[in-house]
């Protein structure tokens, strides 16, 4: 039941799957971008990115565009592998 | 186990990808009236270059009018472009400025204004008969690169474009039939198929 396995559990919502998803194919991505994308407020998108990053997966960097504060968002080398997993397992188990 | 759910999921996962990298409000329509300008102006460059009196005095006259038909074509395909991608953008709740759309416009502008230069270059060494293979290969070159960035079938546009583009090179002296074949009749087929793929969704 290894396929079972790979089903991670940090994945398992529909708003963390897109923030990994736009993280895979982009080097990073802006708190707004992110929001832009997902359609989601700025509490929920927040909270979501903190559980991931509590999982090292992603990478929270904060920096100053001139004055301007400004939260940029990047997937980890184990972040990548792991969702990447979870693709194949999500397919994996379709294909049953 | 659900299954829907996964599938639900992974369409999802494909979905956030291709949104995030790749602007796909590009519209088909504005291809095929692109190519529809493109043979107008293949019509008025024809009407200069073989007309059944001869109205224009001098050589200067002809490579002026024929510089103007061209720049008019590009006119009104840009301002059409613009106008029907913004409504299929708004349509489809996709932001017409955003990270996925300026991505898509300065990729496609490196190769352009670099032929673009190119041209202007040649035009000043009087190498009349290189520019419309130079206009063919540098705008298939924008596209093929531009199609990282939106629907892939304009990859496909800019290698047709391309192979003509060295093919005029070869038969020099048939310029405007090459250009009427790919900046008007490729973009009608290739508007045409992302009309029916896309567009009527």
């Amino acid at each position: 039941m290894s396929i079972i396995n790979n089903i991670n559990k940090a994945f398992d919502h529909r708003i963390r799957l897109g923030i990994m998803s736009i993280l895979m194919v982009n080097e990073h991505a802006d708190f707004n971008r992110l929001k832009e994308l997902l359609g989601v407020t700025d509490g929920n998108l927040a909270s979501h990115t903190k559980a991931l990053e509590k999982e090292a997966y992603i990478l929270i960097e904060k920096q100053f565009i001139g004055k301007k504060p400004n939260t940029r968002y990047s997937a980890t080398p184990l972040g990548k592998i792991e969702f990447k997993k979870h693709i194949d397992a999500l397919e994996k188990l379709i294909g049953k | 186990m659900d299954s829907k759910k996964y599938l639900e999921d992974i369409s999802e996962i494909k979905n956030m990808m291709s949104r995030s990298s790749r602007f796909i409000s590009l519209s088909g329509l504005s291809g095929i009236l692109a190519g529809v300008y493109a043979l107008i102006g293949g019509y008025l460059g024809y009407l200069i270059l073989y007309p059944s009196s001869w109205t224009f005095d001098t050589y200067e006259e002809i490579k002026l009018s024929i510089l103007s038909v061209a720049a008019g074509v590009v006119f009104f395909a840009v301002i059409t472009a613009f106008i029907l991608t913004y409504k299929k953008a708004n349509k489809s709740g996709e932001k017409i400025w955003d990270a996925s759309s300026k991505r898509l416009l300065v990729n496609f502008l490196i190769p352009l204004i670099t032929g673009g230069i190119f041209i202007l270059l040649l035009i000043r060494l009087q190498y009349w008969v290189l520019i419309a293979p130079a206009t063919l290969i540098f705008y298939g070159m924008a596209c093929l690169n531009a199609s990282k960035y939106t629907l892939g079938d304009v990859r496909y546009l800019g290698i047709t474009n391309i192979i003509l583009g060295l093919i005029s090179a070869y038969f020099i002296g048939y310029g405007l039939w090459f250009w009427i074949l790919g900046f008007g009749v490729c973009h009608i087929i290739y508007g045409t198929l992302m009309y029916f793929k896309y567009d009527r969704r």
